[in-house]
C-alpha cells in the first residue's frame, strides 16, 4: 500500500514538477519578457477582480440562503433545498451559453461576475448549509442570555462557527473561476487560463504558454495557502456530554413575502435562465435538424470516458485513503497533501504538461486514451479521496482483522469485506469524478485521440461558432447525465435535513 | 448497506460496457485511415474529405485546431508525428512547418494544377483555397463616405471602440503577418498599438460580425466569407452589414492562401500525395465551390458565381512562403494582443 500511495502521489506531483522545472531552466531574461508585461499585469487583474468579486457573492448569497433554509420558517424548505444545489448539475460553460446567446450583451466584467456566481454559488451553500445543521444552538442562546440581540450574535457567534465551512466553500469557488475557461472565453473577459488556451493556439506547447501556466499555478497555490491559514486551528465540536439540539426557527412573519419572492429570483436566474434558453434553442434547432449519429456517438465517448475515469480515479483513491485512515502517519498525511494539489490544479496547465512530457519521454501514449485518463485522475483525485476516506474511516478495522484471522489473504479481505463495507463512499466518489469528467473541456481538447469527441467538445465546437441551435442537444444531454450524480451527492444531506 | 452491495456489480459492468463503446465508437482506429490536422472550418474540412473518400475510397480522419497551433504540434512531434497531412486556413502556419523541413515535396503535377501564386517556391506545399480580408461594417454607424480607405487607418483615434479584431485567430494574424511584409516592423508595431487602444477583441470572425450587425461595434476586420455564408443562409446576423473590400493594393486587401502539406515523416505518402492532388483537382475544387464554405476556389476554371470575383479583388503582392507566423505572435504579444 505504501508505494502504491507513493506512486499516486508522483503521478498527481508531474504536472507541478513539469512546471517547476521548466521554469528553473528558462533563462531570467525569458521569464522577464513573457512574464513581466503588460497583458500579464491586465491578466492578473482581471483575474483578481473576478475571484474578489465572485468569492465575496458566492458567500454572501450561500450564507443567506443557506440561513433562509435552515435556520427560518420560510416556506417550501425540501424545495429550494433541491433548487439551491441544482445549479451545480448546469456546467458554467453551458450556463453562460445560456445567457449569452439570449442576450448579446452579457459579456465584461459585469456579465461574468454575473454568471459565474449563478454557477458557484452552490459550492458555499452547501458546506454553509450542512455546518448550520450542524450547530449547537446553547451557544446561541448563552450569547442571547447576556443580552446580545440577534444580529451581533449572528455576527459574533454563528459566523465564526460556520468560518471551516465559508472559508472551505470560497476556496472552491476561487480554485473553479481560475481553472474556469469555458464560460469566461465566451463572455469575452480574459482570464490567465483563457490566456494560456488563446497562447496555445498561436504557439501549441510554446514557451508563453508554459510561462503564464506557471504564474496560474503560484496563483492557486496562494489561494489554497490562504485557506489554510483563514480556518486556523480551533475546536467547533461540542466538548462534553450531551448532543446539540436542533436550533428553533426564526419567525420571518412579514419578511416571509420578500425572502420567497428572493430565492425565486434567485432559482429563475440561475436555472430558469439557463434551462428555458436550452429548451428555446432545442425547439429552435429541430426545425433544421438535430444530428443524432454524432450526438449519439459523443454521448458514448463521454459516458464511457467518465467511467473509465471513475474507476481509475477511485481506485487510485484507495490506497491514498486506505493510508490515511488505517496507518496514520507522516508518509500518510504527506501522501494524502500531495494528492490534494490536484484541487490547485486548472486542466489547462495538466493538459499542457502532459502534452509535452508525453511528446518527449512516452510518444507512445501520445494522444492515447490512457493519457487522457491520467490528466483526470490527477484533476479529479481529491473529490474521489474524499469520498473514499469519509466511507473507509466508518467501516470497523477490526472486520478487516477478521477477514485475516479467518484465513483470507490481504487481498481478498480487501475485495470481500472492505470494499463492499465502503461502496456507498466509493459510489460517490466516482459520481464526483463522473460528473466532473463529463463537463471536462480544456484537457480534453489538448489530450483527447484525433478523432475522438466529447459532448463538451462537440458542444464547445458549435457554441464557439455561435450556432447555438446546433450546440443545444449537446448541452442537453451534459445536463441530463449530470443530474443523478448531483442528486446523489446531495442526497445524504437531504435525508439527514429531512426534519 | 444490502441495497449498496447490490448495486456495485451493476455500476460496475454498466460502467465497464459504457467504455467498451467508448473505446469502439471514438478511437477510429482504421490502419489505412489518412490522418490529417486541419485548420479549415468542419464544412469545408468533411465536404473535401468526404469527397476524396468517395473517390478513392481511403478513409479520412481529422485532428481540429488553430493554425499555429497545428504547426507547432507538429514542430514538437518531429518524426514521430501521427499527422500525415497538415491542413491551414491562413499560409504562415505553412510557411513554419516548411521552414523546419517537416515537409516532403509536392507531386510535381499537383504543383502544376495549381497557379503559381498559390504555391511557394519551395513546392513544400500548395494553395487550395483563398479567402479575402474585408471590412464589415454596420450600414447605420457608418456611412460609405465614413469607410477608412486602408486597413492602416483603423490605428487612428477616431476608431477608438468602434472597430472589432479577434487577435488570437490565425485569421487575424495572418493579416498582421501580411501588413508586416508589405509595411515592414515600425509601422506594424505602430499599428498593433493603435489597434490595443482602438479594437474590442472577439474570440472569432463569426463574433464580429454578429457584433458589428447589431451595431455593438461599427466595423470588424475580417474575411469575406463569414458574411457571405450568413447571407446565403438568410441574413440573420449580416442584414445590416456590408463589406468593404479595400482593393488598391492595401495590405487590408490581402488575400490568404489556405494550404496543404505532406508531412516527410509520414508513412504514407502515395495516399498523402494523392489527397493533396485530390484537394487541387477540378473534382476537388468543385465540391469547395459548391459548399457553404464560401471560399475562393483556385482554379481559374471553378467560380462561384455569389462572390465578388477574385479577379476584381486587385490584393497586394505578397510572397505566400515570406509570412512569418512567429515574429506576428511576437509583436501581438508586445503590443499586448496575445
Amino acid at each position: 500500500m505504501p508505494v502504491l500511495g507513493v506512486l499516486v502521489a508522483l503521478l498527481v506531483l508531474l504536472p507541478l514538477g513539469f512546471v517547476a522545472s521548466y521554469v528553473a531552466t528558462s533563462s531570467w531574461a525569458e521569464i522577464r519578457q513573457l512574464v513581466l508585461r503588460p497583458r500579464t499585469a491586465e491578466l492578473l487583474w482581471n483575474t483578481s477582480r473576478l475571484i474578489a468579486g465572485c468569492v465575496l457573492a458566492c458567500a454572501v448569497l450561500g450564507t443567506a440562503t443557506a440561513w433562509l433554509v435552515e435556520r427560518t420558517t420560510v416556506p417550501w424548505r425540501g424545495l429550494w433545498r433541491v433548487l439551491l444545489v441544482a445549479p451545480l448539475a448546469i456546467p458554467a460553460f453551458v450556463n453562460s451559453y445560456g445567457w449569452v446567446s439570449l442576450l448579446p450583451g452579457a459579456s465584461g466584467y459585469g456579465g461574468a461576475l454575473l454568471i459565474v456566481t449563478l454557477s458557484y454559488f452552490p459550492l458555499v451553500y452547501l458546506p454553509v448549509g450542512a455546518a448550520l445543521r450542524g450547530l449547537d444552538p446553547a451557544l446561541e442562546e448563552s450569547a442571547f442570555t447576556l443580552g446580545r440581540g440577534p444580529l451581533r450574535v449572528f455576527w459574533g457567534v454563528v459566523l465564526p462557527q460556520l468560518r471551516p465551512a465559508l472559508a472551505g466553500g470560497c476556496l472552491l469557488v476561487g480554485l473553479h473561476l481560475l481553472a474556469e475557461f469555458g464560460a469566461l472565453q465566451m463572455l469575452r473577459f480574459p482570464t490567465f487560463t483563457v490566456a494560456i488556451y488563446e497562447q496555445y493556439q498561436s504557439s501549441f506547447n510554446g514557451p508563453a504558454a508554459n510561462m503564464l501556466s506557471a504564474v496560474l499555478l503560484a496563483y492557486c497555490l496562494l489561494l489554497l495557502l490562504a485557506e489554510l491559514r483563514l480556518r486556523r486551528r480551533a475546536r467547533y465540536a461540542r466538548v462534553g456530554s450531551g448532543a446539540a439540539r436542533p436550533a428553533p426557527r426564526v419567525r420571518l412573519g412579514a419578511l416571509t413575502l420578500p425572502a420567497v419572492a428572493g430565492l425565486a429570483l434567485l432559482a429563475a436566474l440561475s436555472l430558469g435562465v439557463p434551462l428555458g434558453s436550452l429548451v428555446y434553442w432545442l425547439a429552435k434547432g429541430t426545425t433544421s435538424h438535430v444530428a443524432f449519429g454524432p450526438l449519439g456517438v459523443a454521448a458514448a465517448t463521454s459516458l464511457g470516458l467518465g467511467a473509465t475515469a471513475a474507476l481509475v480515479t477511485v481506485a487510485l483513491a484507495l490506497p491514498v485513503a486506505w493510508l490515511d485512515v488505517r496507518r496514520p502517519g507522516r508518509l500518510a498525511t504527506l501522501i494524502e497533501r500531495s494528492t490534494y494539489f490536484g484541487n490547485a490544479l486548472p486542466g489547462i496547465v495538466v493538459a499542457l504538461a502532459l502534452v509535452t512530457i508525453s511528446i518527449r519521454v512516452v510518444p507512445a501514449l501520445y494522444q492515447t486514451v490512457p493519457l487522457l485518463t491520467a490528466a483526470y485522475a490527477i484533476l479529479f483525485l481529491p473529490r474521489a479521496v474524499v469520498g473514499v476516506r469519509a466511507a473507509l474511516a466508518q467501516a470497523p478495522p477490526v472486520l478487516d482483522d477478521v477477514a485475516r484471522s479467518l484465513g483470507l489473504s490481504a487481498m481478498a479481505g480487501l475485495r470481500r469485506v472492505t470494499i463492499p463495507l465502503t461502496a456507498p463512499g466509493l459510489g460517490v466518489g466516482a459520481a464526483l469524478v463522473f460528473i466532473a469528467v463529463v463537463t471536462e473541456l480544456t484537457a480534453t481538447l489538448l489530450l483527447a485521440p484525433t478523432g475522438t469527441q466529447t459532448l463538451a467538445t462537440r458542444f464547445w465546437a458549435s457554441s464557439d461558432g455561435l450556432a447555438y441551435g446546433e450546440a443545444a442537444p449537446y448541452a442537453a444531454v451534459m445536463v441530463l447525465l449530470s443530474t443523478p450524480a448531483t442528486y446523489l451527492l446531495t442526497r445524504d444531506m437531504r435525508r439527514a435535513s429531512s426534519g | 448497506m444490502r441495497r449498496s452491495r447490490r448495486a456495485l456489480p451493476v455500476l460496475l459492468s454498466v460502467t465497464l460496457g459504457a467504455a467498451l463503446a467508448a473505446c469502439g465508437g471514438g478511437s477510429g482506429a482504421d490502419g489505412n485511415a489518412l490522418t490529417v490536422y486541419g485548420a479549415p472550418h468542419g464544412e469545408l474540412l468533411s465536404a473535401m474529405a468526404d469527397g476524396f473518400t468517395q473517390q478513392t475510397g481511403i478513409k479520412v480522419n481529422v485532428r481540429p485546431g488553430a493554425d499555429a497551433e497545428l504547426a507547432n504540434q507538429i514542430v514538437q512531434e518531429g518524426k514521430a508525428s501521427p499527422a500525415d497531412v497538415i491542413m491551414t486556413e491562413n499560409s504562415p502556419a505553412m510557411g513554419l512547418a516548411d521552414s523546419r523541413g517537416l515537409l516532403a515535396r509536392v507531386d510535381t503535377a499537383t504543383v502544376a494544377q495549381v497557379p503559381s501564386k498559390f504555391v511557394p517556391s519551395s513546392h513544400n506545399w500548395v494553395g487550395f483555397a483563398a479567402r479575402s480580408t474585408v471590412l464589415v461594417y454596420n450600414t447605420k454607424a457608418l456611412a460609405p463616405g465614413q469607410l477608412p480607405v486602408s486597413i492602416m487607418d483603423l490605428a487612428q483615434p477616431q476608431w477608438r471602440g468602434r472597430v472589432g479584431i479577434a487577435p488570437s485567430g490565425a485569421d487575424f494574424q495572418a493579416i498582421v503577418s501580411a501588413v508586416l511584409a508589405l509595411r515592414g516592423e515600425t509601422a506594424t508595431r505602430q499599428w498593433l498599438d493603435g489597434l490595443k487602444a482602438n479594437a474590442k477583441a472577439y474570440s472569432n470572425n463569426i463574433a464580429i460580425l454578429k457584433a458589428v450587425n447589431s451595431g455593438e461595434v461599427a466595423a470588424g476586420v475580417s474575411y469575406h466569407y463569414y458574411w457571405y455564408k450568413d447571407r446565403a443562409a438568410g441574413g440573420v446576423s449580416s442584414g445590416n452589414a456590408e463589406l468593404r473590400f479595400f482593393g488598391n493594393q492595401d495590405p487590408g486587401a490581402f488575400l490568404s492562401t489556405s494550404g496543404a502539406g505532406v508531412l516527410a515523416s509520414s508513412k504514407k505518402q502515395p495516399q498523402a500525395q494523392q489527397f493533396l492532388a485530390y484537394l487541387t483537382s477540378e473534382a476537388g475544387q468543385k465540391v469547395l465551390a459548391a459548399s457553404k464554405a464560401m471560399e475562393y476556389p483556385l482554379l481559374p476554371s471553378v467560380t462561384n458565381s455569389v462572390l465578388r470575383p477574385i479577379s476584381v479583388l486587385d490584393p497586394p503582392e505578397v510572397d505566400p512562403a515570406k509570412l512569418n507566423g512567429p515574429e506576428v505572435v511576437t509583436l501581438m504579444q508586445k503590443a499586448g494582443l496575445l
